[in-house]
């Protein structure tokens, strides 16, 4: 067993910590609980661990992907047992709101990972618009936002990024609608805040003040579970 | 978590250091206490959670089963802006609730630059900034740290402070502020009380008198207090209590590593330094328990660094075999092991080739003084041959990058000591083209300058500090001389130096500028993103306040000083004679060669000094 995955969750006050420390909040923690990372050969050798998805600030999840390498000695083996109490160890060395699921061999490349579900929560301070409304925008063939690009700023169509989508009022408050998609994880990649961006740019008046997201669940281009 | 700080913080930078949340935080259940502290650092999470101070005595309140203590520090520009915008009162990391729930509030300032920043917090926490405003005993607000050798400045805002080491006194001090909360007593009656614990000082109860030429006349105590506040100290520093658990910060701040302190105290007698004198006497810890505890941290953080801190790293007796120590433990996991402070008279390459086998970073020298005359004056001793001798085996040994640290306007200080710094320059340049192994790689010197500042508790306390002009004259006389390509001059400003020094050396008077500066919006001075000169020249006008009588007048010798009711340890008449020998030029031997009965191990009541 080389190539471990790890699935977590981040929700809570630990949405706040950016990608990079989260990858220094991870070591640290492997190190806390007594397992130690294989680290890269070289001047300077960092350890070998990577975030299938980085996550923007302030979006929580409950289906976190990380992989990693342990090191193995003559007195330490990666075993099923070792990855079957692996989770308990870790979450006690990891801050508030971050949960490790399971642990268990990479098998499925992290090319592999397509689809993401999410869901979210628009806050709409004088009251919300009609769901359906918001199904109409997001049903048209194409959504041709202006959005940051690796060259600047850019045009790009999302709709092909967004399997399938549905909004519901929030039940407890008249002033919330929440969302549930289906997204684009990679090639090409969806941020969630760019569906309220479209919103804002093409639809003021369906803007909401506030939006948080999570993500829910992780697939493959055939929609099969992806682990 | 407060719906208005959801919103706030996905815009703001580094939001998860307004969080909390942090590995190794202390959660209580607030109705299981009865105190509830608010620990406030008056600068940003990223200072404040690198501060050793903090992190131990956060853990020893947190000791105290009635005690929850949480950590506040100031946010930054804009997310106190969003706060403001949005209404949001300053609140705690552990609990997220406002300061408004807590029974106290106690802060710890290290440096004079903060004042403004500690007015901010205690408005942004909704009190009122001065004491007499806060008639009732809660919240009780006190504060310690370094600044507190002279605490005059705040006087008119805070409670009481606690001068010298906090692990016991501040406990001693949180179990007497539970009982007068549960017995219900008045603010003056505890205050009373509190002045009788060794070490809290009670400004409220000190009458300050002044003479026409504006100098002080008199400090009366009433109510029972003593004359003469004197600093606590921990006796042991082996039994005292060392947080092997630490918050380890989510996000990256300024040292993240574990870090632990060899020694209080310094054995150096540098004339201008402050630090030097106020934390003697020297007690060391010993090699084991350090690295008992530093192996403990490492265990329990997760940290792939350590770092010793002490003033001088190198004066620690056993520095070999602890280094020894700790890399037996470190090596094998990639854990490096950095030593700041380190002189130039006793450096060891051997050793730093033992902690940099990968990377070699600069070397930082503390020169301070441009001519041998001047260092002497100066007692910082450290002659222009231990430095080119370093120098020499470091450019041999492969570095290529030296720093060497100034100051302009030290007391005696002439054109000529000036103009030395640049001939020293040139010669470590001269000697780097004689020893680098590989000249391809080029070398790089840099020459920094700061404005000698004079401090309370230093035989310097007395000194004039030089204005700005001739700062800035004495700046551009070195830029003239200084002419290799391959060395970079950086000066710092004189302006902030002129305002720490009229800090430093205030009395009660100046708090009406420091309030007016942060009425006008002054806060985190200590950063120059935020430092406004214009803004304290207008206060100070304005207050009647003239900042040359604080900051570049020599004070005659027997005057009242604003600080002479609080003792250090170290004897005036020490401080004097060292100031004498200063004007003859005469080093002064080491506290390891020769005690000079500074004064400062009558503090001791148990063990001896170690210097």
């Amino acid at each position: 067993m080389d190539k471990l995955r790890l699935r977590f969750e981040k929700t809570g006050r630990a949405v706040y910590i950016s990608h990079l420390d989260l990858m220094a909040t991870m070591q640290r923690a492997f190190s806390r609980a007594g397992l130690e990372l294989k680290y890269s050969e070289g001047f300077n050798p960092h350890p070998l661990i990577s975030i299938l998805l980085p996550l923007s600030v302030g979006t929580a999840s409950i289906c976190e992907l990380m992989d990693f390498r342990l090191r193995e000695s003559s007195d330490f083996q990666v075993t099923r047992e070792l990855l079957q109490t692996l989770p308990e160890r870790l979450t006690a060395a990891l801050p508030e709101g971050i949960r490790v699921l399971e642990a268990y061999p990479a098998e499925k490349k992290s090319a592999l990972l397509k689809w993401l579900d999410v869901k979210g929560r628009l806050e709409y301070d004088g009251g919300a618009p009609a769901p359906e409304d918001l199904a109409a925008f997001f049903a048209q063939p194409e959504i041709v936002i202006e959005k940051k690009t690796k060259r600047g700023m850019g045009m790009s169509d999302i709709r092909p990024a967004i399997q399938n989508i549905s909004f519901e009022r929030d039940g407890t408050t008249g002033d919330a609608i929440l969302l549930d998609a289906r997204i684009s994880a990679q090639e090409p990649t969806l941020n969630p805040d760019h569906m309220v961006a479209a919103l804002r740019q093409l639809r003021p008046e369906l803007a909401p003040d506030f939006a948080e997201f999570t993500r829910l669940e992780t697939w493959d281009a055939e929609e099969n579970l992806y682990r | 978590m407060d719906k208005r700080l959801k919103r706030i913080l996905p815009r703001v930078q580094k939001p998860a250091r307004y969080t909390g949340g942090e590995y190794n935080q202390v959660i209580k259940d607030p109705e299981s206490v009865d105190i509830r502290l608010a620990f406030c650092f008056p600068d940003t999470y990223e200072i404040g959670m690198s501060n050793l101070g903090m992190s131990i005595l956060y853990h020893t309140m947190n000791s105290l089963p009635f005690v929850w203590c949480e950590r506040v520090f100031a946010p930054w520009g804009d997310m106190y802006a969003e706060m403001k915008q949005a209404g949001i009162p300053l609140y705690a990391l552990e609990s997220g609730d406002p300061l408004s729930e807590f029974d106290s509030l106690a802060f710890s300032i290290g440096y004079e630059m903060a004042y403004t920043t500690v007015l901010d917090m205690l408005d942004m926490a909704g009190l009122p900034l001065r004491t007499e405003d806060r008639p009732d005993l809660l919240p009780l607000v006190w504060a310690g740290g370094t600044a507190g050798v002279n605490a005059e400045p705040m006087a008119p805002f805070i409670d009481l402070f606690v001068i010298g080491e906090g692990e016991e006194m501040n406990n001693e001090l949180l179990t007497l502020l539970r009982q007068a909360k549960l017995e219900g007593w008045s603010k003056h009656d505890f205050l009373c009380r509190a002045a009788q614990i060794g070490g809290v000082y009670v400004p409220s109860l000190y009458e300050v008198r002044y003479l026409p030429d504006g100098s002080i006349a008199s400090v009366t105590p009433k109510d029972g207090a003593p004359a003469k506040v004197q600093k606590r100290i921990i006796q042991n520093l082996d039994s005292v209590p060392f947080p092997t658990h630490p918050v380890v910060p989510s996000t990256e701040v300024v040292h993240d590593r574990v870090s632990l302190e060899l020694f209080r105290g310094c054995v150096r007698g540098c004339r201008f330094c402050q630090a030097g004198h106020v934390y003697r006497p020297i007690r060391a810890k010993k090699k084991e328990t350090l690295v008992r505890q530093g192996i403990e941290s490492l265990k329990n953080t997760g940290y792939q660094e350590l770092t010793l801190l002490s003033l001088s790293t190198s004066d620690y007796r056993e520095l070999p075999a602890l280094c020894d120590g700790l890399l037996d433990y470190c090596e094998e996991r990639s854990i490096g092991l950095s030593l700041p402070s380190l002189r130039a008279d006793n450096f060891s390459m051997e050793l730093m080739q033992r902690l940099q086998k990968v990377r070699k970073s600069g070397l930082t020298f503390a020169v301070e003084g441009g001519s041998q005359r001047l260092r002497d004056a100066i007692n910082k001793n450290v002659t222009e041959e231990d430095l080119l001798n370093t120098c020499r085996i470091a450019f041999a040994g492969g570095w290529n990058n030296v720093k060497l640290y100034y100051m302009l306007g030290l007391p005696t200080e002439t054109d000529e000591d000036i103009l030395g710094i640049a001939e020293m320059a040139n010669k470590v340049l001269h000697c780097w083209r004689e020893n680098a192994k590989n000249k391809n790689r080029g070398v790089r010197i840099t020459v920094s300058t700061s404005c000698f500042i004079p401090k309370p508790h230093c035989p310097f306390q007395w000194e004039a500090q030089i204005k700005p002009e001739e700062y800035m004259r004495r700046v551009n006389l070195l830029r003239g001389a200084i002419t290799a390509k391959n060395v970079v001059y950086n000066w710092h400003d004189a302006e902030t130096s002129l305002i720490e020094a009229v800090l430093s050396r205030g009395d009660r008077r100046v708090a009406d500028a420091i309030e007016l500066v942060f009425r006008r919006g002054g806060r985190l001075d200590a950063w120059s993103d935020w430092f406004s000169f214009q803004r304290w020249v207008d206060a100070f006008r304005d207050c009647g306040i003239d900042p040359a009588f604080y900051a570049n007048r020599e004070i005659p010798a027997d005057a009242v000083l604003p600080w002479d009711h609080i003792v250090v340890g170290v004897r005036k008449a020490h401080l004097l004679r060292e100031r004498e020998r200063a004007y003859r030029a005469e080093l002064s031997p080491d506290c390891r060669m020769q005690c000079s009965a500074c004064g400062a191990a009558g503090l001791l009541t148990e063990g001896k000094c170690d210097g």
